[in-house]
């Protein structure tokens, strides 16, 4: 049985699920709740300057059937008086000595600001701060927020302040509105931050209603950028949080990385450890379904893990970082085929389509005869389910024409239908780094580039 | 027997629309479920190939518009064929996701659209320009006004002439309310006359209307006249036998002349036959049974028909041939019956039933119905068309061997599989025929 507790720059909890700082954290009722429903922690939806919110305030992406597939907000940070927080944060912090209970702080970018939130959060006897320096929304505009994690300089300046009046650990989270994710992260090294948390949300405008003409949602007529989360952030969240776990300064200092942007599921919680998170967070699928979805987050993950003969969170952590890789160093003679299951295959033709109409044109119709037949070529007499059936063709793979894009991998809706084989191109291992150091002409000069592959013997349909 | 009266009062609801109307929400769900396939199989297996994927995909987007319109560009009796066609053999039996999932319910999602079109007037309009060209067509049912309406839209003047008095054939007459109401194929029918069609009601042909004279005045002439009544069993009392299409058209048209009794003997095992015991059950017979001279492997109803007939109560007697109606004066007491042995096959490729001799038996019944096909078309002789296996016989353009004259529908096919859909795609087939056939002939167009 895989040992799920955690140590997070101190801050020690049963499993490395918490709650993100958001609605489902926002009172001691609901953390109570999340804590008996089994949480390994939670971070105290932020504390800080006083605010006032919106109806509305909620919008959400859709996707077909999939409800909540992102959701965005204007929420603003916590809107109770503040020392009803504070007391409630101690009183959830005595009744739950295993639990990590950490607070998101905001508060105007002043010395003494910064020092009395810091001072109060740890009279209440919390395990930690979670500087808040991503909230892309209403905060921002009043220069706290994304308006602080938009420039490395200010995120550095305060988490100084910070760590100069701190005695228990202080995460440094990060928004992901930015152009280069390791320029905060660089900064919350340099201020000697013990941790960072990454992503907060994103900038986002849901719709539009075509009724109405107003934005999603509508508050009095009026919408604006919110924060995304949830599902559809998921792969943004996991480039960024890659992006940390390979840069050489960030990795080298050692900092642990609480992830979070779209975990939903504990193959979601697997990949965040595996790209280098030592913590999770967790939102909006909270927000979809309740605290309920702990059970299975954490059992699924054991389970993954004594399958996987991993012991311990650490064990799992940033286990893949090091497949991460620039496009440079990929092998360009790496070659890989689709190939389709015809026992398996529906023949939908979604396939066929996708690579006809948009990839590289390698897919054919076969018909039961064995002859290259083309869409549609069907009699207009011709009908009933024996005739549409029995004289559906097959699609098949031009193997020699194939670029193994994965396209129709992709669009494939039958599970392992069609599988991307790799098979021996002939060539010796490259790269572009390399070509463009030895074969420097190759990679700067088409006519020179046409002899390379003549040479090699690679051929572009 | 029950009094007329109290069947008609029960009518409306007893056969009622048997599959209520989807929910915005469920055929939401259910077009959500389509894969969206490239040249789609569903598509195939449709005769009218339908694009079916598109209207899905449509109603998935909330464009029902759209959808109703990608189903008249193929169809323009996609109200009718929503109801009544069998998709188990059609689209849905050829559905991708019927292998390992639940086929797409097409059909319902077909009526979904078709639904929006009727409540909101979302109808076909004709676009081209008067070609000065005129086709009379003969018959209202499913392929006189498929082939009607295909030939306004490309600019002809088309007008049919219908023996009843309502148009939409066995749609109309024919099909068991439950299945397919009255007022939907009327409606149809209406939505034809939109495109500028004529119908003229209770004009028989070869009686009011004459091939010559239609030969004179129009440019072309379209027979979709269907087939005749229910051919007679040659047994002994007879006349006491109600002909099934009657039975079914008394339910739907004209409710106070339907007489139902409590034990009630359908003889036939098609899907008529069906019709015909499910609406004597459900209005009011304590006892149905379906006498068949061969076996449930044999019927010719859809397997869907047999296990509604068998969950509606309906009780079968195979391998058993009427012999003689026993009579109380006038009124039916009973079908003296013989039993079947199955032979070597006949000409159908069915085991031939020998009945066997001295093996007469009673089945007791106070009204007894008859469903076992339609007589072939007398027509064909009146007009001196040239046939095949006793119907019109047409080239590939559905055309017979007088020039200018088709034939289309079940008067060219033996009803049976699929009959509505197919009598669809010849209306529209023919119709283009027929189009193709002027502009070939590129005679000067007079346009007034």
């Amino acid at each position: 049985m895989a040992d799920l507790r955690i140590n997070f720059a101190g801050i020690k909890s049963p499993n490395p699920f918490w709650l993100a700082s958001a609605p489902p954290t926002n009172s001691g009722a609901q953390i109570h709740k999340a804590f008996e429903a089994g949480w390994g922690g939670a971070v105290w939806k932020t504390i800080g300057a006083p605010v006032l919110n919106v109806s509305n305030r909620y919008g959400a992406w859709h996707y077909g059937r999939q409800r909540m597939l992102a959701i965005n907000n204007v929420e603003l940070i916590s809107d109770r008086p503040i020392e009803i927080n504070l007391r409630e944060i101690a009183e959830i912090k005595r009744a739950w000595p295993d639990r990590a209970v950490i607070v998101s702080a905001m508060v105007e970018s002043k010395p003494e600001a910064w020092r009395d939130i810091v001072r109060l959060i740890e009279d209440t006897g919390a395990d930690g701060i979670e500087l808040n320096y991503g909230c892309p929304h209403g905060m921002s505009e009043r220069g706290m927020g994304a308006a602080v994690g938009q420039v490395p300089e200010y995120c550095e300046q305060i988490t100084r302040w910070v760590m100069e009046a701190a005695t228990i650990p202080v995460i440094m989270k990060l928004t992901p509105n930015i152009t280069n994710i390791v320029l905060p992260a660089r900064a919350g090294v340099a201020a000697g931050a013990n941790a960072l948390s990454l992503i907060n949300t994103i900038n986002s405008i849901v719709g539009v209603d075509l009724d109405t003409l107003e934005l999603t949602p509508s508050i009095g007529g009026k919408g604006g950028h919110g924060g995304y989360a949830g599902p559809a952030v998921k792969p943004i969240a996991l480039n960024m949080l890659a992006a940390l776990g390979t840069d050489e300064i960030v990795s080298k200092s050692g900092i642990p990385i609480s992830g979070m942007g779209g975990i939903a599921t504990w193959q979601d919680a697997a990949q965040f450890l595996l790209l280098g998170a030592s913590s999770l967070q967790v939102c909006t699928a909270v927000m979809h379904y309740g605290y309920r979805i702990i059970e299975d987050l954490c059992d699924g993950l054991s389970n993954w893990m004594d399958e996987k003969g991993f012991k311990t969170i650490a064990d799992v952590s940033g286990h893949s970082l090091h497949r991460v890789s620039e496009f440079k160093d990929l092998d360009l003679s790496y070659r890989a085929v689709a190939r389709i299951d015809a026992d398996k295959c529906i023949k939908c033709d979604l396939c066929y389509v996708a690579c006809n109409d948009t990839a590289h044109q390698c897919i054919d119709l076969i018909s039961p005869q064995g002859a290259l037949v083309e869409p549609r070529s069907y009699d207009v007499r011709s009908n009933g389910k024996r005739d549409a059936v029995e004289t559906r063709p097959q699609p098949v793979v031009r193997e020699e024409d194939c670029v193994g894009c994965r396209l129709c991998y992709n669009v494939c809706p039958v599970d392992d239908c069609i599988q991307m084989v790799e098979l021996p191109s002939g060539r010796s291992e490259v790269t572009w780094s390399e070509l463009s150091e030895k074969q420097t002409q190759v990679t700067e000069d088409w006519e020179t580039m046409k002899a390379y592959r003549e040479r090699v013997g690679i051929h572009i349909h | 027997m029950e009094s007329a009266s109290s069947v008609s009062r029960d009518i409306g609801q007893a056969l009622a629309e048997q599959l209520p109307p989807l929910t915005a929400n469920a055929a939401a769900v259910e077009a959500d479920r389509c894969l969206y396939c490239y040249d789609a199989p569903c598509t195939h297996a449709c005769p009218t190939h339908i694009d079916i994927p598109s209207f899905i995909k449509k109603i998935a987007t909330h464009n029902l518009r759209g959808s109703a319109a990608t189903i008249f560009a193929s169809n323009l009796l996609g109200a009718t064929c929503a109801r009544v066609c069998p998709v188990q053999e059609l689209c849905e039996g050829a559905c991708v996701l019927g292998a390992d999932h639940k086929p797409i319910s097409i059909g319902r999602l077909q009526r979904y659209a078709m639904d929006y079109a009727r409540e909101h007037r979302s109808y076909p309009t004709v676009k081209a320009a008067p070609t000065g060209r005129s086709i009379a067509v003969i018959g209202a049912g499913a392929a006189g006004l498929s082939c009607a309406g295909e030939l306004a839209r490309l600019g002809h003047a088309v007008t049919v002439f219908e023996r009843r008095s309502l148009p939409g054939g066995l749609s109309t007459y024919g099909i068991i309310a439950l299945r397919e109401p009255v007022d939907i194929a009327i409606e149809e029918a209406r939505m034809i006359e939109g495109l500028g069609v004529e119908i003229k009601t209770g004009l028989e042909f070869g009686k009011d209307v004459f091939l010559a004279t239609l030969q004179k005045e129009f440019d072309a002439v379209v027979v979709s006249a269907g087939l005749g009544r229910t051919p007679g069993l040659g047994i002994d009392g007879e006349e006491a036998i109600v002909d099934g299409l009657e039975f079914i058209e008394a339910s739907k048209t004209g409710a106070a002349a339907l007489k139902v009794g409590r034990n009630v003997i359908v003889i036939g095992a098609g899907n008529t036959a069906v019709d015909c015991a499910t609406i004597a059950k459900r209005l009011g017979a304590d006892r149905v049974t379906m006498v068949y001279r061969r076996t449930d492997r044999e019927m010719s109803c859809y397997e869907h028909e047999y296990d509604f007939a068998r969950k509606e109560g309906i009780e079968f007697r195979f391998l058993t041939q009427p012999a003689r109606v026993v009579l109380d004066g006038s009124l039916p007491i009973g079908l003296e019956c013989l039993r079947v042995e199955l032979g070597a096959p006949d000409a159908s490729g069915r085991p031939a039933p020998t009945a066997v001799q001295g093996s007469e038996f009673v089945l007791a019944a106070d009204q007894i119905v008859k469903a076992i096909g339609q007589v072939k078309p007398s027509l064909a002789a009146q007009l001196g068309l040239e046939t095949k296996k006793g119907l019109i016989a047409v080239d590939a353009s559905f055309q017979t061997n007088i020039e200018g004259v088709y034939a289309i529908g079940d008067c060219i096919r033996a009803s049976g599989a699929a009959s509505t859909v197919m009598a669809v795609q010849d209306g529209k087939l023919a119709a283009a025929a027929i189009h193709q056939q002027f502009a070939q002939r590129a005679e000067p167009v007079e346009v007034n």
